[in-house]
């Protein structure tokens, strides 16, 4: 009888470590099972200062999707994101726009996309063609500075 | 005092030199041994199970109470701080990194080394001067694969799933204090916190961190244990020992771990 509570203990400790390291990864790290329900779009942005992968996209505030991958495109010279939507928002209007917003004014870096007015919609390996740079604040002192200097 | 000539000074440096390097030989061995080649128990399950319930489910009750208040405690500071500067929705990120990477792998093992690890080595010292370590080759039973191995093994699976228990509770004691103490917006906490914890490089080299402590401080645990010299004060330097070495061993090589996975190099 004995050795039978102790290895109901022991199961029972078993499972609770497979539980823990379940939600661990479910609830902590936010993994999804199977990641084949999404699609992908490009956005090519002149500045993405501070944007990171792993950053959200969001819509009307909402979280739809995040950014994958960032990289420099060599024809260009501008800075093209991945992005990461998930399948069911397949609605974005072809003309959206994309663009680069902070949380708070120290906050992270990720990217909104505001809908747009035409009735073609964006499906999978799309670019984005209307993006918005992020704010730099560095720039925004620098002009700011400009301008009083010139006035006077 | 009496004059120790230069020549003997030497001689002294490289037997405790010697003693050493044989000492680490000795453990490997005494590691691969216990762990590969033949065992011949048909018994060897129940053997595991029985320790696992000493070396894991026993532990459980402090890792577990420690994990608490360890997240609490976390949350607190972190909001004091984080507050100063407008973002208290970070806590919720904070409290998770800091466990996963951090506090999870190493307090458990500094916790499984006091708790488990001294038991170990007391036990096993005890066989020792008892001599039923000897009664049972004489029987023609090997001690490393009925006493040794069982021990190890349980180690090595008992500290992984502590530590991933005590990290799921210190993450809940956080998200106490800070959604339903300090008054943290729940949503936030949790999405700050998905957003920032990836799987593979935070939850996973957290689990590798602890799966190589545990390796290190049952290995150490068992080992001085088995090697101590066959007397009561034998036993008892065995047993500070292996907390002493078993502790040092897990700060340095979480250093290097770290380096090795977060360093970016």
């Amino acid at each position: 009888m004995r050795i039978r509570t102790l290895e109901i203990g022991v199961g029972l400790f078993l499972l609770a470590g497979v539980l823990a390291l379940l939600l661990l990864s479910l609830r902590v790290s936010g993994l999804s099972v199977g990641n084949a329900d999404t699609y992908k779009l490009y956005a090519y942005f002149d500045n993405i200062a501070g944007l990171t992968v792993r950053s959200k996209v969001t819509m009307a505030g909402v979280t739809i999707g995040k950014v994958t991958a960032i990289d420099l495109d060599r024809e260009s010279y501008t800075g093209r994101v991945t992005l990461e939507i998930q399948q069911d928002i397949d609605i974005l209007p072809f003309d959206s726009t994309a663009s680069i917003l902070t949380a708070g004014l120290l906050g992270e870096k990720y990217i909104g996309i505001s809908v747009g007015g035409e009735e073609e919609t964006l499906g999978d390996g799309d670019t984005i063609r209307d993006t918005q740079s992020s704010l730099v604040l560095e720039d925004l002192i620098g002009k700011f500075l400009l301008n009083s200097v010139n006035r006077e | 005092m009496r004059k120790v000539s230069p020549v003997e000074r030497v001689r002294r440096v490289g037997e405790a030199g010697m003693s050493v390097i044989a000492a680490q030989g000795r453990a490997t061995l005494f590691l691969f041994h216990a762990l590969f080649g033949r065992s011949g128990l048909d018994n060897r399950f129940a053997l595991l199970v029985r320790q696992l319930y000493s070396v894991g489910v026993l532990s459980l009750a402090i890792v577990v109470v420690s994990g608490v208040f360890i997240g609490m405690v976390l949350a607190l500071q972190g909001y004091s701080i984080l507050s100063s500067y407008g973002s208290e929705q970070a806590v919720g990120q904070m409290v998770a990194l800091t466990l996963l990477r951090e506090l999870g792998p190493v307090v458990t093992a500094l916790l499984f080394a006091g708790r488990a690890g001294s038991a170990l080595a007391a036990e096993i010292g005890n066989m020792k001067s008892t001599e039923q370590l000897s009664s049972l080759e004489m029987i023609g039973v090997d001690p490393l694969k009925y006493i040794i191995a069982p021990r190890l093994w349980a180690g090595f699976i008992s500290l992984p799933l502590l530590t991933v228990i005590f990290n799921v509770v210190g993450i809940w004691g956080g998200a106490m204090v800070a959604v339903d103490w300090l008054g943290v917006y729940e949503g936030s906490f949790w999405a700050n916190m998905q957003n920032s914890v990836s799987f593979t490089s935070d939850v996973l080299n957290g689990v590798i961190k602890s799966l190589v402590f545990a390796v290190v401080v049952t290995w150490i645990a068992v080992f001085q244990g088995y090697d101590c010299e066959p007397t009561s004060e034998g036993i008892s330097r065995a047993t500070t020992r292996t907390v002493v070495y078993a502790s040092l061993a897990v700060l340095g090589l979480d250093f290097i771990l770290t380096a090795l996975m977060f360093g970016d190099f």
